[in-house]
C-alpha cells in the first residue's frame, strides 16, 4: 500500500530525512518508535503533505503511485489520514460541520453526490457510540476548549467517519490517561481490517499493549535503523535507545 | 510540492472579478451635475413635495454648505467633487404598475443576474419588497396583506403624499438634518427611499425587505429610510444590495432612522456588497452612512450588517436608549479585500435606567486592505445600572492588511457595568493544513475558518439572509491566504 523509497527532506535548509525505507502492506500495523529529534512527526508530516518541509530525493508511493507531488488534500482525498500530535482549534465551527464538510469534499473529488444528511447522522451515531464520545461533545468549536484527551479522541472519530486506506497516528497516546487510551486503541483496532493499514508513531511501549503491532521501527538520524516485531517495543522499553545508537555508530 | 506563497495570494485577488459586475441599460431621467438651491427646489418640485417638505430640505442644503467633510475616520481617499455629481436620476418608465409584466423587462433581468427574481421572491419567500432602482421605486409587493394589518410599507416619496403627518412627526428628529456633513446632504437631496410604519401592538407577519442597487453612471444614491414601529410593536426589515461594476468613484450617502416606541421592537439587518473597486484600488463605491435608532421604554433596536464591498465604508449604526430599561443590539462582520477600507461601528447612547447594550463586532481583511472598528458606549449620568458587554474579534490574512480598534468609552455614572474583549488572529498555515489533509482544499477551509469566526454574528440573520450572507464572505475572500 505504502511504499516510501529513499526519502531525503529538509526544512529550512536542514536535513532531517536521510534516506527513509519503508513499506506497508494492506492489513499491517506498523509501529515507529524513537528518541526525540529523530523525524518521526517529520515523516508523517511529509507523507500528508505538509508544504514547508522540502522533499530532495527519493519517492512516496501509494499504491503503486507516487504522491509526493499532490497537494496535502488530494492525498487526503486517495485515503491518507493523520491524527495530529497537535490538533488545532477552529472556533465557530463544530465537530459535525467539519467532518460533514471533510466527507463532502472528499466525496466531491471523488464525482459523488454530498452524502445525504440522514446517512451522515446514522454515520456519526455509529461512530461516535464506537469511540465512547458524548454527542453533545459534537456541537463544540473544533478542538477549542478541549482536553488532551477529548482532542485525540476526536482526531480518532474523524478517523472512523473518514475510513482512511492509510491511518498515521502521531503519538496519539500523549495527553491520554489509561482509560481514554484504551477507548483510543480499541476504536482503531475496530476500524482495522484486511484492507486499511496503520502506522503509529509513539514514544512509549504502552500504546502498544493495545495496537498490536506487526512491525516495530526504530527511527534514528532520519533513517530506520533497526525493524522487528512487537518484542521490540518491549526491549525498547526496557534498555531504552542508547543500544541502538551504539549500534548504528559502531 | 507547490507551495502557496504571498505571490500566489496576489496573483489570484487581482484576477478575481467582482461577481455582480454586470450593467444594466435603462433609459434614465437625469438632472445636470452640480448642487445649488435650484437643485434642490427642482429634486422637491419632481416629487410633487408639499412645501414644508421643501423648506425641510432647503434648511438642510443651507446647513451643509456651511460644514465641512470629516476627516477625522482612518480612510483615506479623494474628497468627492460635490458639483460634479448628478442628484437626481430614475428609470424611466411608467409611473404606476400594478403588476411584474409592467415592469422593464432589461430590470427584471437585472434582478434575476442578482438571484432575487421578484416571482421567485412573491411565491417563497414570503417577502414584501420594496425596489429601490436608481432612487425610484419601480415596484411594491404584498403591499395589501401589510395593509390588511395596517402596516404601511412604502416608498418614502409616496409616504411623504399620502401620510405626510406620519412623515413629518418622526423624519429628522433621530438623525437631524445638522447631524453630520453626509446627513445633511442626505436631507437636502435625498431621492427614494423606504417608510415603515407599524401600528400599536402589531407584530409585522413577514420580513420586510429593499433591495437597493447603483445603477446610473456619475449618479450619486442617497436613500432615505424611515422605521417607525409603535407602541408594543415589532418588525424585522433587511436591506441588501449589490452595484454594478465601474470605473469613477460612486457616492451613496444613505440615512436611516429608526423609531422603537414603548414595548416595541425593531430588527434592521443589512447585507452589504457595493462594488468594492479593483485590484489596484480603482473605482469602487464610497459608502458614507448614518444609522441611528431611537428606543423609548423597554424597546429594543438590534441592528445587524454583513459589510463586504464599498472602497469606502464610513458607517456606525447607532442605538439611543432613552426609555427605561431599553436595549440595544449591533453585531458586525466587516470584510474588506484588496484595497477596501472601513470604519464602522457603532455608538450605545445609555439616557435610561437600566439600560442595557451589546456590541459583537468581527473584522477580517485580507489583501492591503484596512479594517477598522469604531465604537462609542457612552453612559449618561441619570443611566442608573446601565450595562454593556462589547467584544471586537479581528480575523488577518496575510501580512499587508491591518485591522484597528478604536473603543471609546464615557461613563458618567458609578452604577455602569462596562465590558469589553478583544482578540486578534490570523489564520494560520496549521490551520489550513489541518484542513488540507482532511481533505478540504485551501479555498474552502478559509471559508470554514471566516464563517466560523463570524457565527455569533450570522446566527443572528434571519434564515434566508444568512445564507446569502455567507455566499458573499466566500466571494469576499476567494483565494486570500498568506
Amino acid at each position: 500500500m505504502l511504499k516510501i523509497n529513499n526519502l531525503q527532506a529538509e526544512v529550512e535548509g536542514k536535513s532531517i530525512l536521510k534516506g527513509l525505507n519503508l513499506e506497508v502492506k494492506a492489513g499491517e500495523v506498523h509501529a515507529i518508535m524513537g528518541p526525540n529529534g529523530a523525524g518521526k512527526s517529520t515523516m508523517a508530516s511529509i507523507v500528508a503533505g505538509k508544504e514547508e518541509y522540502e522533499v530532495t530525493d527519493g519517492t512516496i508511493e501509494l499504491d503503486g503511485e507516487d504522491i509526493s507531488e499532490l497537494a496535502p488534500e488530494e492525498r487526503a482525498h486517495n485515503g491518507v489520514f493523520l491524527s495530529f500530535q497537535y490538533p488545532v482549534e477552529i472556533p465557530g465551527v463544530t465537530v459535525t460541520n467539519f467532518i460533514k464538510t471533510a466527507i463532502n469534499e472528499s466525496r466531491k473529488a471523488q464525482g459523488l453526490e454530498e452524502m445525504p444528511a440522514k446517512e451522515m447522522l446514522k454515520k456519526i451515531r455509529e461512530k461516535s457510540e464506537l469511540l465512547e464520545i458524548d454527542r453533545k461533545f459534537l456541537s463544540r468549536s473544533l478542538n477549542e476548549g478541549f482536553s488532551g484527551g477529548e482532542k485525540k479522541r476526536n482526531e480518532i472519530f474523524q478517523m472512523a467517519m473518514l475510513e482512511p486506506k492509510l491511518a498515521i497516528l502521531d503519538e496519539t497516546d500523549s495527553g491520554l490517561d489509561i482509560d481514554a487510551l484504551r477507548i483510543v486503541a480499541n476504536g482503531v483496532n475496530k476500524l482495522k481490517s484486511k484492507d486499511n493499514a496503520v502506522i503509529v508513531i509513539t514514544h512509549y511501549q504502552r500504546l502498544l499493549d493495545y495496537i498490536v503491532p506487526d512491525f516495530v521501527h526504530v527511527l534514528h538520524d532520519g533513517k530506520i535503523v533497526k525493524t522487528g516485531d512487537a518484542s521490540l517495543a518491549l526491549e525498547l522499553e526496557k534498555k531504552g535507545y542508547d543500544w541502538i545508537k551504539e549500534e548504528v555508530n559502531s | 510540492m507547490s507551495k502557496y506563497t504571498e505571490d500566489n495570494l496576489r496573483e489570484e485577488l487581482k484576477t478575481k472579478e467582482y461577481e455582480y459586475g454586470f450593467y444594466t441599460d435603462i433609459e434614465s431621467d437625469k438632472f445636470e451635475k452640480g448642487l445649488n438651491e435650484d437643485v434642490v427646489r427642482a429634486i422637491s418640485k419632481k416629487k410633487n413635495e408639499p412645501e414644508w417638505m421643501t423648506e425641510w430640505r432647503l434648511e438642510a442644503f443651507r446647513v451643509w454648505e456651511k460644514m465641512e467633510e470629516p476627516d477625522w475616520a482612518n480612510v483615506k481617499y479623494p474628497k468627492p467633487n460635490f458639483q460634479e455629481i448628478a442628484y437626481y436620476s430614475a428609470p424611466k418608465q411608467k409611473p404606476k404598475l400594478n403588476s411584474l409584466d409592467e415592469v422593464d423587462p432589461d430590470l427584471l433581468a437585472t434582478f434575476e443576474k442578482l438571484g432575487i427574481s421578484l416571482e421567485e421572491q412573491k411565491r417563497l419567500a414570503n417577502v414584501a419588497v420594496d425596489i429601490v432602482m436608481d432612487s425610484v421605486s419601480v415596484a411594491t409587493t404584498f403591499k395589501e396583506t401589510l395593509a390588511e394589518k395596517g402596516i404601511i410599507f412604502m416608498p418614502i416619496s409616496e409616504a411623504i403624499q399620502e401620510h405626510p403627518e406620519l412623515v413629518r412627526k418622526h423624519l429628522g428628529t433621530v438623525v437631524p438634518t445638522t447631524d453630520n456633513f453626509y446627513a445633511a446632504l442626505n436631507s437636502a437631496v435625498f431621492s427614494d427611499g423606504s417608510f415603515c410604519y407599524i401600528p400599536k401592538g402589531v407584530r409585522c407577519p413577514m420580513e420586510l425587505s429593499t433591495y437597493f442597487r447603483i445603477n446610473e453612471g456619475g449618479t450619486g444614491q442617497f436613500e432615505r429610510t424611515l422605521v417607525v414601529a409603535d407602541k408594543g410593536s415589532y418588525v424585522s426589515y433587511l436591506e441588501g444590495c449589490t452595484a454594478p461594476q465601474r470605473d469613477e468613484n460612486q457616492l451613496h450617502a444613505a440615512v436611516v432612522e429608526l423609531i422603537a416606541l414603548d414595548d416595541a421592537e425593531i430588527k434592521y439587518s443589512t447585507v452589504q456588497n457595493w462594488f468594492p473597486g479593483d485590484a489596484e484600488g480603482k473605482g469602487g463605491v464610497f459608502n458614507f452612512v448614518t444609522k441611528r435608532g431611537l428606543c423609548e421604554t423597554n424597546a429594543k433596536i438590534s441592528w445587524t450588517q454583513v459589510e463586504t464591498g464599498s472602497a469606502v465604508t464610513w458607517k456606525y449604526p447607532s442605538c439611543i436608549l432613552k426609555g427605561n430599561n431599553s436595549v440595544g443590539e449591533f453585531y458586525s462582520i466587516a470584510v474588506t479585500n484588496h484595497h477596501q477600507q472601513a470604519d464602522t461601528g457603532t455608538k450605545m447612547i445609555h439616557l435610561g435606567k437600566n439600560t442595557k447594550s451589546t456590541i459583537i463586532s468581527k473584522g477580517i481583511s485580507a489583501g492591503k486592505s484596512q479594517n477598522s472598528y469604531r465604537g462609542l458606549v457612552q453612559i449618561n449620568s441619570r443611566a442608573e445600572n446601565a450595562r454593556n458587554f462589547s467584544q471586537c474579534d479581528s480575523l488577518l490574512m496575510g501580512n499587508e492588511c491591518g485591522a484597528h480598534t478604536f473603543p471609546y468609552i464615557e461613563a458618567k455614572n458609578k452604577t455602569a457595568q462596562i465590558e469589553h474583549e478583544a482578540t486578534t488572529s490570523k489564520i494560520g498555515e496549521d490551520q489550513l493544513f489541518y484542513c488540507n489533509q482532511r481533505g478540504i482544499d485551501t479555498e474552502k477551509a478559509i471559508a470554514l475558518i471566516v464563517n466560523g469566526f463570524s457565527k455569533e454574528v450570522l446566527n443572528k440573520l434571519p434564515m434566508e439572509f444568512a445564507v446569502e450572507a455567507q455566499k458573499l464572505l466566500e466571494i469576499s475572500l476567494e483565494g486570500s491566504v498568506g
